[in-house]
Order: C-alpha cells, then structure tokens, then sequence
C-alpha cells in the first residue's frame, strides 16, 4: 500500500492522515494554507516555518523532502 | 451575506433575518454540522437565553456536572449549574448545528452548501460581496456586508484586514475519539489535569452508559514532534482500564485558540462572530455558548443596520460593544489565568484539587478558586495576585 502524498514543494500532506480538521489552516502564520475541505494546498507565502508540522494532530504534514535532505 | 453555517452563524442569520434582513448563509460542507468537530459538552443554561429551545433531538445525554480530576486521581465534583459554559448535556452536535440552521431558515435565511468562499469582492474599496466556487463553477454573489463565521480557520478576517492571527502559545490542538463498550463515569462529564496533556487536559463527555467522546487538547508549544498528539491520547486511553478494551466510532481533530480578546471584529462591510472572532473560552476550550451570545448581537446589529442601509465600521460598532460587554473581562481574565496554568506541575494541580475537594467551591470560576486557595496556600495564589 503506497503512502498518498501531495508535494507542493513547499510542504508535504500525507493525505491518507489529512482529516481536513482545519488545525493547520488557522494556525498558520502566514495565512498560507487553503482547505476547500476536501483539498489542502499551500501558497507561495508559504516561510516553510514548519509550525503546521507540529499542530497537525495526525501528523499528516512535512517538510518536502528536497527541504529533509538539504 | 454570512461564510459558514456552524453556531455562530445560524444564530446570526436568525435574528438578522427576524429583523428583515435578506440573509444568505455559504457553507463549504456537503452537510451542515458533519463531520462532527467538538467535544459537545454544553450547559443547560444559557441556551434558552438565545432563543434556542431545548431540543431531545440533539440532547445525546444529561450529566449532574463536572468531575475534575488531579494526576495523582484526586476529584473534585462541582454541579452542572455552578460548572460553566460546557457541562450539562452532551450533544449531537451534528443535529444541533442542523436545528440552528433550520431555525435561522425559518426566519427567511438562504442557504448554499458544498460552497467555498473564495476571495472578497471590492468596489471602489467596498466590500460589494465574496467569490464563491461550487460544484466545479465559480461565481460572484453580491452583498452589502460579509460576515465571517467561519470558525477556528477563518480566513474572512484576515482577507479583509482584521488582525486575528495567533500565537503558538494561545492555539490548543485537539484530537478526541468517540468510543464505545467503556465504561465513563455515567454522573458527570470529567476533565482530567496534568502532564498526561500538558497545557491542556483529557476530557472524557459521556454520550450514554457505555459510549463517550474522549479527547485531548495541548497547548501547541509543548508539542515537540510531527504526530506527538496521537500518541498522548493512546497513553490515556491504554492507562485507563475503563477504556482501554474500548471501541472507536469516530475520530475527530481540530484546534481551538486559547487567546485574549482580539481588537477589532468588525470593519467596513465586514463582521466577525463566534471561533472567527477568537471568542472561544481560553480555559475550557468551548467555543459554542460566546458565540451564540454574540451571534445574537451580531443578528440584531445587522437587522438595523440593513434597515439603515449603512455596514459601515462605525455603524456596526454596536455590535464590538455589545459582544465586549457580555464576554469581553471573562475572556480576558480566563486567558490570563490560562497562562499561569499552562505552566503549573503535577505537584501543583494535585494541590489545588485537594484543597477544592476539601473546602469545596459554590461556583466554578478563577475567582472562586483563588479565593479558596488564598487561606490554605497563599504562596501559589500570589502568582496569581494579577486576577483577584
């Protein structure tokens, strides 16, 4: 079973874990985060703080891997 | 023009609508109250004070009140009617938010669902009305005012300009299974204090004999690790022989702002109310009971000021005043008690809960409970001299 991850090249969402709880989208700083409620997406004002990274509650979002090796 | 259809706005389309305001509630979901995102503990009491009749449709269970419970297991039992905002009954909240948006259709109010606000539409630097997508199509819905009630992620305020942005230290994230075949305390709706959630607490609402949301909030800066939250919750669950064998029905995740007042709620063309405006109480969490109290205000505000023609800043400032005056020094004293309790140890909570259970308390508030403690530890309260 694959793991179903969008990269936006800004941040990684596992969206098998994405409960599309809105967690992050409020938290953000930058106000980056968009949820239709099905589809989450980040935009370019995205600092790649990593803050979504500790609030989500599942654990559903990451650094984009390029960012991890670097 | 309202963005979400949860309480905040059901109970701002209703009254704007009773006072002949033409009102078009947009929410994003498929259907409105679901998924379920709450811990749906709410008290008897001020419900019908905003003109909700208590419903057995979306009462789940009734409880005698709240147990609150020390790390090292001292309980403190506090009836329902001197325990706040959130204890009482337990709720359906999916049916609730239904019954609030059925009310506020029967006071005229249109409803759109599975439609996403896009962006604020301007016209010569007036808010004219917001771009919506639905089914796959966009399109341009006009409006005089826009009234974010979009909850904990809302965007209408910060599209428009309205500074709601929070600190890590005022966001509490929440994850809470519904679980049945366990074994809750069936008398009261139980809130469970110390480092098993750090800057938080575990609560466990009984939704009937056997069957209760149990959750978890944490304050965000003590949450070091992607994925941490998942694995506090499990602990409890795993440590408590009452719900360890137990059964998920449901999982549901969020967060909740656990900040102080924000300055402003309402400019040109634009008003927030409920989680939009950051009304929710820093202490409980619970979010429900301020923003019906001042979706009401808001709904009445907006019927004048459809009459009058005029959703100026200045025109709507009735309703910043009048929101301030019923939740405003509740919510900023509670914030600042929240920032000292985010910080006491075990040790600490163990202490005050004793003291409590012992002397007792008549009413649950910070007030009460530095009083209390004023005689039998002042070293702790003196910490606290700020909020008496």
């Amino acid at each position: 079973m694959g793991v179903k991850i969008t990269d936006s090249g800004l941040m990684m969402v596992d969206t098998d874990l994405c409960l599309h709880c809105g967690a992050c989208v409020g938290s953000c700083p930058a106000n980056s985060i968009f949820l239709n409620e099905v589809i989450i997406t980040f935009d370019e004002s995205c600092t790649q703080c990593g803050l979504c990274v500790r609030v989500c509650p599942m654990g559903a979002i990451d650094e984009p891997e390029e960012k991890k090796e670097g | 023009m309202i963005v979400g259809a949860g309480p905040a706005g059901s109970i701002t389309a209703k009254f704007a609508a009773e006072k002949g305001a033409s009102v078009l509630m947009i929410e994003k979901r498929q259907e409105i109250g679901s998924p379920v995102r709450c811990g749906e503990g709410i008290a008897r009491r001020w419900i019908e004070n905003v003109g909700i009749p208590l419903d057995r449709k979306w009462v789940a269970y009734e409880v005698e009140g709240a147990k609150i419970v020390s790390p090292n297991g001292t309980e403190f039992h506090i009836d329902e009617r001197h325990a706040g905002s959130e204890v009482g009954t337990v709720i359906e909240r999916d049916l609730f938010d239904k019954a609030l948006a059925r009310q506020a259709a029967k006071a005229g109010a249109d409803i759109i669902l599975k439609a996403t606000v896009m962006s604020i539409l301007k016209d010569n630097g007036k808010v004219s009305g917001v771009r919506v997508e639905q089914f796959g199509e966009r399109f341009d819905v006009k409006a005089g005012i826009v009234v974010g009630a979009d909850g904990f992620e809302s965007q209408i305020g910060r599209w428009a300009g309205l500074d709601t942005t929070l600190k890590a230290k005022d966001i509490t994230i929440c994850l809470q299974y519904r679980m049945t075949d366990i074994e809750p305390d069936p008398d009261y709706c139980e809130f469970i204090l110390g480092s098993g959630a750090p800057g938080g607490y575990v609560w466990v609402f009984p939704k009937s004999e056997d069957t209760a949301n149990v959750g978890l909030g944490m304050q965000l800066p003590k949450l070091k690790k992607k994925g941490e939250m998942r694995g506090y919750l499990d602990a409890f669950i795993e440590k408590d022989e009452r719900f360890r064998k137990g059964k998920k029905l449901d999982i549901v995740a969020g967060a909740v702002s656990t900040c102080a007042p924000i300055e402003r709620t309402v400019a040109d063309g634009i008003l927030l109310v409920g989680d939009a405006a950051r009304t929710i109480d820093p202490i409980t969490g619970g979010g429900i009971a301020n923003a019906c109290k001042a979706g009401k205000v808001a709904g009445e505000v907006l019927g004048r000021a459809t009459q009058e023609k005029d959703f100026s800043a200045e025109n709507l400032q009735e309703y910043e005043k009048g929101w301030r005056e019923l939740l405003e020094e509740d919510l900023y004293r509670n914030w600042m008690a929240k920032e000292k309790l985010v910080t006491l140890s075990d040790e600490t909570f163990d202490m005050i809960i004793g003291t409590l259970a012992e002397v007792g308390v008549d009413k649950l508030s910070i007030f009460n409970i530095l009083k209390v403690m004023e005689d039998r530890h002042p070293e702790l309260v003196e910490e606290f001299a700020d909020l008496l």
